[in-house]
């Protein structure tokens, strides 16, 4: 998203799982099932208003999250509103972990599928195109890795702060990276570091929760490339 | 043109039209290209000349006939590219949506330094590098056809005659054509053989040489280019 230049459609994007994550509250299911069939389903809107009416994807994104905001916070119940915004460590069940991992290993796997294409495609999409490349198509798949990263992220730092895995780790590698290869493997590196770090920064400020404390990890980690980079010139 | 065999036509077009949002863009564009010539196309801004590139490539939807010749292969190079937030090096780019590539001998046939410019970001090379790393990659796959939009597009005055110079090289070295778009009268004097002019539709067919004909640049612009004048005023 970074690259894309959409870093904020991809924090936006995230609070559109809100309303998702309140049906699964009242209905009594597990409500990150709901938060990405919501954000999946906004998502795929997105990309076909924005083929059909060439709208920006920033506004139709800033449209869509501000009502799915506003209704969230009307449907989801009072005591579970801070933990759906701010992300709770405690409910983190064995099964959420596992279904994290594999959640996780598809989006690389998926990833690596389209990884050539969406690159030529940010360069020069008619260069993609005239390439055979169904730019429309490798956009909405890489809108689905999104939706899936965004939905992994929200059950441990909350829907409000989730846009900090599509942007922060992604802004510190590019820090330090002179190409691709780099770029890809520092930014999942800095977000696992962000989010272990954070999570067991936990131990220590027990009425914080994990949400807070993964941002602080990864803005500091982002400072410390900052400083890097600006040393050793490591972009140039 | 003259009577020209289809054999030696590698592209053929007639009647080409295109619209976008229902503005007509391209209206009735009729013209040939020989095998192993220059077609510069000339023309204002807004005249075409990219939508053009568009449609010959497909990548816009068009009415009329437009027929390259069998086993024609293209390589494009776009106008613009964004290239300066992506921290992709110059031998990534050159992988990228190519089956076979050798990176050093693509630079090489551009007549950049490999071993100097291989490991750098592309965003951070100059105007005329960026150019020429985007010609290696259009011509990594062996195309017999090059479509250049403005390939002199952000390189300083002194480096564009170098880049002309070393497509016309490869040109005659590989037997391959080139549309070349461009806005300067002195390159499609000195490096094509042909000059579509397009305003919307076309204002002058030819070859490049009658670009010094009064009649012709009124063809093109209304009224003469008078260079004496241009000059003496200097």
């Amino acid at each position: 998203m970074v690259l894309e230049k959409m870093a904020l459609v991809g924090d936006a994007l995230s609070h559109v799982a809100l309303p998702g994550l309140a049906i699964g509250y009242l209905l009594n299911f597990n409500p990150f099932i709901g938060g990405f069939a919501f954000l999946f389903a906004s998502a795929v809107m997105i990309w076909y208003v924005q083929r059909i009416t060439k709208i920006s994807f920033e506004a139709l994104v800033g449209a869509s999250f501000t009502l799915a905001l506003a209704v969230g916070i009307i449907i989801i119940p009072q005591i579970e509103l801070v933990e759906a915004l701010f992300g709770s460590i405690a409910n983190v069940a064995i099964w959420d972990a596992i279904a994290a991992t594999i959640a996780s290993i598809v989006a690389v796997l998926l990833t690596r599928v389209i990884y050539k294409k969406l690159v030529l495609a940010m360069i020069s999409e008619d260069l993609a195109i005239s390439k055979g490349i169904d730019v429309a198509k490798t956009n909405l798949l890489y809108l689905f890795l999104v939706t899936v990263v965004v939905a992994v992220g929200i059950k441990i730092i909350g829907t409000l702060l989730v846009g900090f895995l599509v942007i922060v780790p992604a802004i510190a590698a590019r820090n330090l990276s002179p190409n691709m290869l780099r770029y890809t493997v520092l930014s999942a590196v800095f977000g696992v570091i962000s989010a272990i770090s954070g999570v067991l920064l936990t131990s220590y400020f027990v009425t914080v929760p994990p949400g807070p404390l993964v941002v602080f990890s990864g803005i500091t980690i982002f400072a410390i490339t900052i400083i890097l980079n600006r040393v050793k010139k490591l972009t140039v | 043109m003259g009577e020209t065999s289809n054999e030696e036509q590698i592209l053929t077009v007639s009647d080409l039209s295109v619209e976008l949002q229902n503005q007509p863009i391209l209206d009735k564009i009729s013209f040939i290209v020989k095998k192993g010539t220059t077609l510069a196309i000339l023309g204002p801004n807004g005249a075409g000349k990219s939508v053009l590139f568009r449609a010959l490539l497909n990548l816009l939807p068009h009415k009329g006939n437009m027929k390259w010749a069998d086993k024609t292969k293209i390589g494009y190079v776009p106008q613009n590219v964004a290239v300066s937030d992506i921290p992709i090096s110059v031998r990534e780019f050159l992988s990228i949506g190519k089956n076979k590539c050798n990176p050093e001998e693509a630079l090489n046939l551009v007549r950049l330094n490999a071993s100097k410019i291989l490991d750098k970001r592309l965003g951070i090379l100059s105007g005329g590098e960026l150019r020429r790393v985007l010609i290696a990659w259009a011509l990594i796959d062996d195309p017999n056809v090059l479509l250049l939009d403005e390939p002199t597009n952000g390189v300083d005055v002194g480096s564009e005659e170098p880049i002309f110079l070393m497509l016309d090289g490869i040109k005659k070295t590989r037997k391959i054509t080139i549309l070349l778009i461009t806005h300067d009268i002195h390159i499609v004097q000195e490096y094509s053989d042909y000059l579509l002019a397009l305003n919307k539709c076309i204002t002058f067919f030819g070859k490049s040489a009658e670009i010094a004909n009064i009649t012709t640049q009124q063809a093109i612009y209304g009224e003469p280019v008078c260079v004496e004048t241009i000059k003496s005023e200097e």
